[in-house]
């Protein structure tokens, strides 16, 4: 227990926390709409998240940026990246819905079953980015393409157009320009996202389905239109979370997503599973509390602190600390 | 055709060896296991690993089975999903290495049972919180619970941090008889009498004994298994699974009857853990990554889950083809996760589903006949 050193580094903590609580909360979110609409675990949401980084990574690879680029186009090659990544997160997430959830539900399949075909399109995706080379290979495309697929099971560095900008300090932590932009971005995609859900009329669609799928397909509900937005919404945000993280940690790797996902899960449990709110308190919490974890049992400490609060939480309150439930949550 | 020449022609393999006379029954029995006995021995060609040793291959089918089996009374019978499953293989493990290394320096035979306890009370502790939460809570604790276990030994100085123990015991000797192995090399079998297992002795190198006692430890458990489930303690984790309230209602203690069977899963899982580190004789929190648990739960479900043969054809095939298929290492976990998700669309039950689901399936089929009559 290194208390001082907790007391000491608050600040830092604190910050550097909340901005990855905020990827987690983004990452949540996918779990916590799925969830929501249909009971289920979304296990391979977490490789949706995983080619969101590979996709902005390789976006702005190809446009050829380096520390050199200037600052207008490096902004330019980040909005690129950032819609990439978005972009093929949620196509990545459609198919998903298509291949591995739709001809599952239409046979009305226990969820156990669901769960283990969801485990098997995790296994794929994840392999598919891990043995890029060989597949390029095999197409015959691998000399054009070498920059991107070479040691595909390596990690893959994130080109730093950018530098953040220290703009001001809290306490003894200076907050850069990069920790602002996720911090913020995220909590506005989360409140437009709780908007859509609760004004829009799809929105409107995708409560009902969670409430009582039967009711809501007999009053004229389309349910597979309101479970593809589902995935769709989800893969939309886990595709910004994926810019965000690279941009903050630089890095990625075929397997980037797993850990990373079953925290993101943690986080939509512990906020309340299906409850959008949920989903970005439980992630700022978690990512704050993990820091404070780690700062006082060690790092390596870190993910089973995560772990043993999900567990507390479950056994005082089993619903998550806002509620669990999109349907319910203030219709 | 009416619907009971039907299922007469439907008979399962099991329904037939099960209608059988009982002496063809045992004798079929004991045939079966002593196949299964020498078959390491025999290496037989297709069956046999060419990139692994077969004996190893197969003690790893062996455990897979145990495995299996210990989960499916968890997730088959009482219907809790486990995704944390290799926690208690790994408590079992790191049991039975700390007892026979260290200062304890105890005889594996005496650590086994205090192994095989401390996966139960870890069951009970992990369970006895859980249990009340629902369902779907149940597999992110437990998937919780299997990577705090590996964190746990991954930083703890006397689990050995990252490095993992050495040297774990063996179990004792009896050095009897050898019995050479076949060699097919030539097209027809051959006795090889360079290729030697004694029986029984424990070593480094032939891993055929180790397989001959997690076999014989399978056995065992599977007939402890088909006691329980035939009994009033499998009756109640059926009715805990198929509806929790209704159970309740009937007099059932079901958070009872789940925590035995979390317990019960659990010493079975601890059991194959210990058989692991006394063959490997070193482990690290790397034998425990959280995929195995998910490979765990695949064997139960693709073999059929709530069916004991189901899953250990399940176990079988999850232990044995990526084995069998080495050349083909870098594509298998994509080959696997392709087969799941196949597996999953087109026969959701497993390939060997339990007896019951067919009965249920014939009955709704009857109901839905009996629909049909009434609206037409």
């Amino acid at each position: 227990m290194d208390v001082q050193f907790l007391i000491d580094n608050i600040f830092t903590l604190t910050i550097t926390g909340l901005v990855l609580g905020s990827v987690y909360a983004l990452v949540a979110l996918g779990y916590t709409m799925v969830y929501g609409v249909l009971q289920l675990i979304n296990f391979a949401h977490s490789e949706v998240f995983m080619y969101g980084t590979f996709a902005a990574t390789f976006t702005v690879m190809a446009l050829g940026g380096t520390r050199d680029t200037s600052t207008g186009g490096a902004i330019l090659m980040l909005l690129l990246a950032l819609v990439a990544a978005m972009l093929v997160s949620g196509a990545i997430a459609l198919v998903l819905e298509r291949v591995a959830y739709r001809p599952l539900l239409r046979r009305n399949a226990p969820k156990l079953v669901v769960l283990i075909s969801s485990i098997g399109a995790s296994f794929v995706l994840a392999e598919i980015m891990g043995l890029r080379d060989k597949i390029t290979k095999f197409v015959g495309l691998d000399d054009s393409l070498s920059a991107y697929v070479t040691r595909a099971r390596n990690n893959v560095q994130f080109p730093d157009v950018v530098d953040p900008v220290r703009l001001f300090k809290i306490g003894d932590y200076n907050v850069n320009s990069i920790d602002l932009l996720i911090l913020g971005s995220a909590i506005l995609m989360m409140v437009g996202v709780d908007q859509f859900v609760r004004r829009s009329r799809l929105g409107r669609g995708i409560r009902a389905v969670a409430q009582d799928p039967e009711s809501a397909a007999l009053m004229g509900v389309n349910s597979t239109r309101v479970i593809q937005v589902t995935f769709l919404i989800g893969g939309l945000m886990a595709g910004a979370a994926a810019f965000f993280f690279v941009l903050k940690y630089t890095v990625t790797r075929y397997d980037v997503g797993f850990i990373l996902g079953v925290k993101a899960f943690t986080a939509a449990v512990l906020g309340g599973i299906g409850n959008l709110r949920g989903a970005l308190l439980g992630g700022l919490i978690l990512g704050v509390a993990e820091n404070y974890g780690s700062a006082l049992f060690g790092t390596e400490w870190k993910d089973v602190v995560a772990f043993l609060l999900l567990v507390l939480i479950l056994l005082f309150r089993p619903t998550g600390l806002l509620g669990e439930a999109l349907g319910k949550s203030r219709a | 055709m009416t619907s009971q020449e039907n299922a007469a022609a439907k008979r399962t393999l099991g329904e037939r060896i099960g209608a059988l006379p009982k002496p063809w029954k045992i004798t079929a029995m004991v045939l079966i296991a002593a196949f299964f006995y020498v078959l390491p021995l025999l290496e037989p060609p297709f069956i046999s690993t060419p990139g692994a040793d077969f004996g190893a291959v197969m003690f790893t089918v062996a455990t897979y089975a145990l495995v299996a089996l210990g989960l499916n009374i968890v997730v088959g019978y009482a219907g809790l999903l486990d995704l944390g499953y290799v926690g208690f293989y790994a408590v079992g493990a790191y049991s039975v290495a700390v007892l026979t290394t260290y200062h304890a320096h105890w005889p594996f035979l005496l650590a086994v049972p205090v192994a095989v306890l401390a996966a139960m009370i870890s069951g009970i502790i992990l369970g006895a919180p859980t249990l009340r939460v629902r369902g779907d809570y149940l597999a992110i604790v437990t998937l919780g619970f299997g990577e705090i276990i590996r964190l746990v030994a991954n930083n703890t100085a006397w689990l050995g941090e990252a490095g993992g123990i050495n040297e774990i015991g063996k179990p004792p000797n009896a050095d009897l008889f050898d019995v050479p192995h076949l060699n097919w090399d030539s097209g027809s079998p051959l006795l090889d009498v360079q290729d030697k297992t004694t029986v029984i002795k424990f070593g480094i190198l032939d891993q055929i004994p180790y397989y001959w006692l997690a076999l014989t430890v399978v056995i065992i458990i599977l007939f402890a298994d088909t006691l329980i489930k035939d009994s009033r303690v499998g009756r109640a984790w059926e009715a805990t699974r198929e509806d929790e309230d209704a159970a309740e209602l009937m007099g059932v203690p079901t958070f009872k009857f789940k925590l035995l069977a979390f317990a019960m899963g659990a010493f079975v899982g601890g059991l194959s853990g210990a058989l692991y580190a006394t063959k490997t004789s070193f482990i690290n929190p790397e034998s425990f990554i959280l995929i195995l648990s998910i490979l765990f739960v695949a064997a139960v479900v693709v073999g059929g889950q709530g069916n004991r043969w189901g899953v250990i054809v399940g176990a079988a095939l999850v232990g044995y083809l990526p084995e069998r298929f080495r050349g083909f290492e870098e594509w298998r976990i994509l080959v696997f996760g392709l087969a799941l998700m196949v597996l999953a669309t087109y026969r959701p039950q497993g390939l060997l589903p339990p007896r019951r689901t067919l009965r249920a399936r014939q009955v709704e089929q009857e109901m839905d006949a009996l629909e049909g009559e009434s609206t037409a």
